[in-house]
């Protein structure tokens, strides 16, 4: 950091010792941030890393080199490979959903007149619940037996029976999907919301006399404006869906026999339950890939439109 | 039909679908707080009772140690404090450090700017799965040789979440700060404020709801952490309110009452959160995004 500079006008006024006094500012304020997140975050990922390429088990703490037997291990394994399509499908579609869905509710708040701050309100509940919770809650909701879901089916006589809402494989996943989407989508409708109130008034005013009709306004007037928006709310929901295994292991737990299996589910089960804790370290290591590219792509989005 | 009332029909319809969706949305919250009131017979009846016939408090008793027919007492004060320790502190922390760094983002040009910035939010990318495992592992290390103790105590999930939670407050803060006229700054150093008093007397007191927003965030993000603190977490000592959910849990079965009337209980701080900072909660989110 020694070609530190100041970024403002006065630039060239500084002396060396003002800008030997900076440098050191920005290190100190920049030096607990970086310390924690490397105590927490780096070191543990390096050496799951580390571990990834030896036998260590729990009860067998070794870490001999092992030739790569846990990443071949793990090619092999066809549950790991379904666990890998199911979680990127999952997120792919969750994403996907909660956006449209968002994008759909901030629209339509930010045209009605009356209720707008109670609608705002009524939209942050589901933000304040816990994500083990909504888990919970939702797992009660699809449970064939007694859940609402069937039961409100039932009594409208739309049902004969029951739904194995999370039993069968595609209608887990959807059940999931339901309480992943329920959970995010408030802020992806909040962030787009505050864009949209944000856009001149003037720039409709003058669509509404050239005779635009509503789509028209939205196509070549909200939706450009909301650019910056919509890509800080993409952002923060692929950061919050690709953590959702609070929602994943209490509906299901990755069952029944390995059918709504995602990586978040299956990881633990690999490392802890059957403690082959080295073959977690490896898929747990595949898993931080695929969610970091999925999250690297909208970032530098996010860093073009900001001024450095 | 004319064009204007086809329209005006239409702005209704979608008015109508959007209080339908959001009555919806409001369901599960509505439908746990019923449950934690309801008489046992209509937690599970069929048809459903939508709104109670009757409202008990029983499903309170086992957090009040008294026990129930479904629920032994259970140690819920001790879950809340350690949920409220935890949260409180790691959100007062994580908010320093984060606007610390925030406002040099914001303010600083040096070598790495970018590559660092981008390494601190993709480390909030992080899957928790692949960091508790780990950090159980490295904490239980740390516990035996030293005399800190990290793994089933409330210190050990402070710091973890201070560090998950730091790379959001470091975005908010940076936006934050990117709004505050750089003039003020370079006005108070040239009357020979240090860097840190232009931080801390001109920049610090324009960005407090920055500070709002961000706490909220870090707070709730705390007060709701389940998988990070299901590994770290062993006893009483540091159980937190939602690792304590699972005590409602049997073999075979849920005491869904016990369980909502708990999970009502942990909402009223995250609600009393939320409302107090609401309006910078939306200002927190989307300052920076208008250039």
């Amino acid at each position: 950091m020694a070609q530190l500079t100041q970024a403002s006008a006065l630039e060239g006024r500084f002396s060396p010792a003002r800008r030997a006094k900076a440098s050191r500012f920005v290190v100190a304020m920049l030096a607990p941030s970086v310390v924690v997140i490397i105590f927490v975050v780096a070191f543990p990922l390096i050496y799951s890393f580390y571990l990834s390429f030896t036998s260590f088990t729990l009860l067998r703490p070794v870490t001999a080199w092992n030739d790569f037997a846990n990443y071949r291990r793990l090619l092999q394994d066809p549950i790991f490979g379904q666990a890998f399509i199911n979680t990127l499908l999952f997120m792919f579609v969750t994403i996907n959903a909660a956006f449209l869905m968002g994008l759909f509710l901030s629209q339509a708040i930010a045209r009605t007149i009356r209720g707008q701050s109670l609608l705002r309100t009524m939209l942050m509940v589901p933000m304040m619940f816990a994500p083990v919770m909504i888990g919970f809650q939702f797992r009660w909701f699809f449970n064939d037996q007694v859940g609402l879901v069937n039961n409100v089916l039932t009594s409208l006589g739309l049902l004969n029976g029951s739904i194995p809402w999370l039993v069968d494989r595609w209608l887990a996943m959807f059940s999931i999907g339901v309480a992943t989407v329920w959970m995010n989508t408030p802020v992806v409708a909040i962030i787009l919301l505050a864009g949209t109130l944000s856009i001149s008034p003037e720039l409709y005013e003058a669509a509404d006399v050239d005779g635009a009709n509503g789509w028209q306004k939205f196509r070549s007037i909200t939706y450009p404006l909301l650019g910056p928006f919509i890509t800080i709310a993409l952002t923060i929901l692929s950061l919050d869906v690709a953590r959702g295994f609070d929602i994943v292991s209490i509906m299901t737990g990755g069952g029944p026999a390995h059918r709504t299996e995602l990586l978040w589910t299956y990881v633990p089960r690999v490392a802890i339950q059957d403690s082959k804790f080295a073959l977690g370290a490896a898929m747990s290591f595949v898993t931080v890939i695929v969610t970091i590219a999925f999250t690297l792509y909208l970032f530098r989005q996010l860093l073009k439109s900001r001024i450095l | 039909m004319r064009p204007s009332s086809r329209r005006r029909l239409q702005s209704t319809l979608v008015d109508l679908l959007v209080w339908v969706i959001l009555i919806a949305m409001l369901v599960p919250a509505l439908w746990l707080v019923f449950t934690s009131v309801r008489n046992p017979v209509e937690v599970n009846a069929k048809p459903p009772v939508w709104i109670p016939r009757e409202l008990t408090l029983d499903g309170f008793k086992p957090l009040f140690g008294q026990s129930t027919g479904a629920t032994g007492a259970i140690p819920f004060d001790r879950y809340f404090l350690n949920s409220v320790v935890v949260a409180l502190s790691s959100t007062c922390v994580a908010v320093a450090l984060g606007t610390m760094a925030g406002y040099v983002f914001a303010r600083y040009r040096f070598r790495g700017k970018n590559a660092l910035f981008l390494g601190i939010m993709l480390s909030r990318a992080v899957p928790g799965i692949s960091l508790s495992l780990p950090l159980f592992l490295l904490f239980a290390r740390l516990s035996q040789s030293g005399p800190i103790k990290l793994i089933d105590s409330p210190l050990g999930l402070i710091i973890v979440y201070v560090a998950v939670n730091v790379p959001f407050t470091i975005w908010l803060m940076d936006g934050f700060f990117r709004e505050i006229p750089a003039e003020l700054s370079e006005a108070a150093q040239l009357d020979g404020c240090s860097e840190w008093q232009t931080f801390t007397r001109i920049n610090l007191p324009l960005a407090l709801p920055g500070l709002a927003a961000s706490a909220i965030f870090a707070f709730l993000a705390a007060w709701n952490e389940f998988q990070i603190a299901t590994v770290l977490t062993r006893t009483v000592n540091s159980k937190t309110a939602p690792v304590g959910l699972f005590d409602f849990t049997g073999q075979f079965t849920i005491d869904w009452r016990g369980m909502a009337a708990m999970a009502t209980v942990m909402m009223i701080p995250a609600i009393a959160f939320v409302l107090i900072v609401q309006r910078n909660l939306v200002r927190g989110l989307t300052f920076g995004a208008v250039k």
